[in-house]
């Protein structure tokens, strides 16, 4: 019997057009645009200068916070500019432009295909190695992992979840990395169980993918330790917290972080990261990343060094189709349309999704007709409707009241809404105002 | 470069649309009408037409001269009122009552509050009430005179509906068991089909049909429905507990009058029902306590129309008391 | 005859008896209030729209009295006239202020600043201008969805369907500054309204480097200098690739005008030069955009 969570979600078609493609090398670029904001936090700082030579897997940028990540090249060649560089959106971001140049790893990271399985470290060691790689989320919110393990003080874990329900419709890479890099996402699980202390961890795979399922389940007598949930095919089921909800039967409370319910999750391409991180010394520069669309004639899954330029990734699968009108970063629920195409790829990155004007575009808005489908979608049990209407009057008090601060911007009530209102564009921008007020008033 | 589409997520929308749910209740009040043509011949369908045109051309006058607003008869709305309202009157009304009554459902009811998702009271329910209140007579006149060509060799005038019998009877003094006695109330004709009431009060069973419809494509929710047919069995139930021989029992109370018609296409209306579960049952509570209050103690044999339309005014504050449990209200450990 | 009686009489008595517990009421829960702030208040438009900074007229007149002085308060949209009223209400000093216009810093229209994207969101400048940098190459620039015109309660403020740029009515426009916050890009800014409302202004807000701006937009401020080395009295400064002219020192001579090599700068309800045909080509520009 799959679990799930119990309020609200929807259940778009799942698309997952690509999920038979096998996960290719894709070739490296001649530039590669290595930005120092991959994370969420503070951006890295650039170590590097115009005219260094640098190898595959050599420090770029050192992380300037808490809450930062480093940054490792994705390249070898020579260090061609340190400069603003537009990102997906347009915005400039530090950028460490680089040359390539043949390609040269560090001497120190482990190539070869061979299993480690024996974990020598201490909780600290791993977490320090995974800091010194750069691992961050790759569910989507890129926050540095090794924050993430580190629970602060007074706080336990008590269970590591694995994400691999993958609840976006198109995206397929972490059902490609569960099926062609099992036992190394076992490994990598381990490995964060000993970082946080736990004997026991769960992998929660929706049951669309029995084949990750059933994959995950033939190494079920080495790792005992680690359970496969079968999760319902429900989107948002991959949210943080509804994955919680569904495994643990737990649910965070407003405000409150996983851990205040001793709840770490991490996603499967993570597990697989700190692996390699740990026990063959690879940073963090790349990724699976899934090419997809129905308006492409042939569907991928890529291998792809994050820095590399999305109009050449897509000049690699055969151009822009002429009826494709949206490129989007991610999912089509919670991914970011791409308006700059020569902006590169992050860490981060999981998908290039292709859609037509008929698929996407919107439809004009007409009168709230109060049926109530946005209530019963909202997963976090909040009033869309209310919110679009206090949002749009800029009722800051009320939305407060009415917890905006709980959206999760799943976008399951935009979906769902009938009249096409673009409730998730109104109640995100309050969200933020609401946020921005609450974190301006004096801590008690 | 290409120009691309720029948007928010998300970047996908579900099928439905305010035109396909209308659509959805319209196909679902199919078998109500199709039985209601059989019975009465084209004096129904005639009444849902005049009632659909008016409506829309009510609302297309409105919105393109007087509100100077886009255009929205599209979405079905109107003409979903419309069909209601047919569905509420007796199956020999003259048209021109039919075509008042839309004005007001349309005209008063919906537009002067803003139009489609503005209205506080069902239009369709106003509609019905305006006409009860001034034109009693013809509104509670239920002789039928079928029609010869669907079905041959039946003349029989039948008169009031069952409710209005029963409140005539007990008026005059006598027991259930006698009125029973002189009329021919099994239930099993009752869920199929009985003349006397309003056009979509014929059967039950094409009532039910299109109940399960409006489930199946998840168009509603079962909860308003539901409560008020579970509050009018219980509360009927008790009042026949207490007195059998003055009280109706609660299966002849839920399959007679407007009960079904009403909790599942009246009741059920989105712009005019709550929109949280919690609110949903208490409001259907609500409609079912008032339907039997005003059907054992009040002047009408029938109340869900009232009972509905003061339970509409109470959404705004079901509403604001009765919100969704959020997400991590209740923390539950272990 | 008796019924009517009856009814007459008890609805007077209890009408009578509300009133004396309404009185006492009021009594009791009477708030002591400065009478002046009264009378300030009745000085003011009543507009509420919050351009002295106070949640409202009210506020303001309390702000007004409480203070004792009139240095940190002015009503823009009552100006000169108003507070004048108000100090003598008060018997308090109030500086002459110069009446104060909104000003758009932006001339990329859609002939001069190409569209690279759709937009296909919500029409608010603010979820826009969190989710990328516009459908334009600007980053800085103005986006056309007009949440500068919902924000603008005297309705000065329209969006122009050809330009795709919000226009100011001088007339109507009451230098509130509803607007100035309303932007998400900041590029509307107050600035003096000026003798017969002529004015000189850059109408731009792109910091990129010249060569980017440009190839964003054919009027952008390229950061040149040439206007800065032209003005006579020093009102003009460079900074970030921005001209920005100095209302307090500018004269109004217009030579900046004249040099600017992308017609940035803007000069506007000057009668138009018959002398030179080139500025004459800037300044009706100039007097089409305002």
């Amino acid at each position: 019997m799959s679990r799930t969570f119990s309020k609200g979600g929807i259940h778009p078609n799942d698309s997952k057009i690509s999920e038979n493609a096998a996960i290719e090398q894709f070739p490296l670029p001649e530039t590669g645009y290595v930005s120092m904001a991959q994370h969420l936090g503070a951006p890295a700082e650039p170590v590097v200068s115009p005219g260094d030579t640098v190898k595959v897997g050599q420090l770029l940028g050192k992380p300037s916070g808490f809450i930062s990540a480093a940054v490792h090249s994705p390249f070898s060649g020579t260090v061609k500019s340190v400069e603003p560089y537009a990102d997906l959106a347009g915005n400039k971001v530090m950028t460490v432009v680089i040359e390539v140049n043949g390609d040269e790893w560090l001497d120190t990271i482990d190539r070869t295909d061979t299993i480690v399985r024996e974990i020598p470290y201490s909780s600290s060691e791993i977490v320090a190695r995974i800091a010194e790689c750069g691992i961050v989320g790759l569910g989507g919110a890129t926050f540095p992992t090794n924050v993430k393990l580190s629970p602060p003080p007074g706080k336990k874990a008590e269970y590591l979840i694995i994400n691999g329900a993958e609840c976006e419709p198109f995206l397929t890479s972490d059902y490609r990395l569960m099926l062609e890099m099992p036992e190394q996402l076992l490994v990598g699980t381990r490995i964060m169980m000993k970082a946080l202390g736990l004997e026991k961890a769960y992998i929660g795979i929706e049951d669309n993918k029995p084949a990750a399922i059933s994959k995950l389940g033939e190494f079920r007598d080495q790792y005992r330790d680690i359970e496969i949930v079968p999760l319902k095919k429900k989107y948002p089921q991959g949210g943080e917290k509804q994955l919680i909800k569904a495994v643990t039967g737990r649910e965070v409370p407003s405000m409150a972080l996983p851990i205040d319910v001793g709840a770490v999750v991490q996603n499967v391409g993570t597990a697989v990261a700190v692996y390699e991180a740990v026990q063959k010394n690879k940073p963090l520069f790349e990724g699976i990343v899934t090419i997809t669309g129905r308006c492409l004639p042939q569907q991928h899954n890529f291998r792809l060094r994050a820095g590399t330029m999305i109009s050449s990734i897509l000049e690699a699968v055969g151009g822009i189709p002429d009826e494709c009108m949206k490129i989007i970063s991610g999912g089509p629920m919670m991914g970011k349309a791409v308006s700059n195409l020569s902006a590169a790829t992050l860490k981060g990155t999981s998908s290039l999704l292709l859609m037509t004007e008929k698929e996407t575009k919107r439809t004009e808005e007409s009168n709230c007709i109060r049926c109530g489908k946005c209530v019963s979608a909202c997963p976090m049990g909040l009033e869309p409707y209310l919110l679009n209407k206090l949002g749009r009057r800029g009722m800051t008090d009320e939305l407060e009241q009415e917890h905006v601060y709980d959206c999760i911007e799943c976008g399951c009530c935009s979906y769902t809404c009938p009249a096409n209102i673009p409730l998730l564009d109104v109640i995100r921008n309050s969200k933020a105002a609401v946020m921005k007020i609450m974190r301006s008033r004096p801590k008690k | 470069m290409k120009r691309l589409l720029v948007s928010p997520s998300p970047h996908i929308h579900g099928d439905e649309s305010t035109g396909s749910l209308m659509r959805d209740v319209i196909i679902a009040l199919s078998p109500s009408l199709l039985v209601s043509i059989y019975f009465f011949g084209f004096s129904a369908i005639k009444l849902a037409l005049v009632g659909a045109l008016t409506c829309v051309a009510v609302e297309y006058l409105i919105q393109k001269y007087l509100m100077k607003t886009k255009v929205t008869i599209g979405d079905y709305s109107a003409a979903l009122t419309g069909v209601l309202l047919a569905l509420n009157l007796p199956p020999n009304a003259p048209w021109w009552i039919m075509f008042i009554g839309s004005v007001v459902a349309i005209g008063i009811a919906k537009m002067t509050f803003g139009g489609l998702g503005q209205n506080l009271f069902n239009p369709a329910l106003v509609g019905r009430v305006f006409l009860l209140i001034s034109f009693p007579v013809i509104m509670t006149d239920y002789t039928t005179i079928p029609d010869s060509w669907f079905r041959p060799g039946v003349d029989a005038v039948t008169g009031a509906t069952p409710l209005a019998i029963v409140k005539e009877g007990l008026a005059k003094g006598m027991t259930l068991t006698e009125i029973y006695g002189q009329n021919d109330f099994s239930y099993l004709e009752m869920l199929y089909t009985k003349i006397g009431g309003s056009v979509g009060e014929v059967s039950a069973l094409a009532l039910l049909l299109g109940f399960a419809y409006l489930l199946y494509r998840k168009v509603i929710k079962p909860h308003i429905p539901l409560a008020i047919i579970g509050t009018v069995m219980v509360f009927s139930g008790i009042l026949w507990l207490v007195n059998p021989e003055q009280y109706t029992d609660p299966v002849f109370s839920v399959l007679t009058g407007g009960v079904l018609l009403g909790s599942i296409f009246m009741a059920t209306d989105y712009v005019t029902s709550p929109m949280s579960n919690k609110g949903m049952i208490i409001y259907g509570i609500g409609i079912g306590v008032i339907t039997v209050l005003i059907r054992n103690f009040g002047a009408y044999p029938e109340g869900i129309s009232f009972a509905i339309l003061i339970m509409n005014s109470t959404v705004p504050l079901l509403n604001k008391y009765f919100k969704p449990v959020r997400f991590g209200k209740e923390v539950k450990h272990g | 005859m008796n019924t009517i009686i009856f009814t007459v009489v008890t609805l007077s008595l209890l009408g009578l008896l509300l009133a004396v517990v309404l009185y006492f009421v009021a009594q009791k829960f009477k708030v002591e209030e400065d009478p002046r702030i009264d009378e300030v208040e009745s000085c003011l438009p009543g507009a509420n729209c919050g351009g002295c900074g106070y949640a409202g007229c009210r506020a303001f007149a309390e702000s007004c009295v409480k203070a004792g002085n009139l240095d940190n308060n002015f009503c823009p949209v009552g100006g000169n006239a108003v507070m004048s009223r108000i100090a003598g209400k008060l018997g308090l000093e109030v500086k002459e202020k110069a009446p104060m216009v909104a000003v758009v810093r932006c001339s990329g229209n859609c002939d001069n600043r190409p569209k690279t994207s759709f937009y296909d969101g919500y029409s608010s400048c603010r979820i826009k201008a969190s989710l990328y940098t516009g459908d334009t190459g600007c980053s800085f620039g103005c986006l056309s969805e007009g949440d500068c015109v919902s924000a603008c309660s005297f309705g000065a403020i329209r969006m122009n369907p050809n330009t795709g740029l919000p226009e100011v009515d001088d007339d109507l426009c009451t230098a509130c500054g509803a607007c100035v916050k309303a932007c998400p890009r900041s590029i509307i800014e107050l600035r003096n309204k000026g003798p017969k409302n002529r004015r000189v202004y850059v109408a731009c807000s792109s910091k990129d480097k010249g060569a980017v701006a440009r190839k964003a937009c054919s009027a952008a401020c390229i950061g040149c200098r040439k206007c800065e080395k032209a003005c006579p009295f020093g009102a003009i400064t460079v900074e970030n690739n921005l001209a920005y002219i100095d209302f307090n020192k500018c004269r109004l001579c217009r030579k900046c005008v004249d040099e600017c090599p992308t017609g940035a700068i803007h000069a506007v309800n000057f009668p138009p030069k018959v002398s030179r045909p080139d500025t004459e080509a800037a300044a009706t520009e100039g007097v089409k955009e305002s």
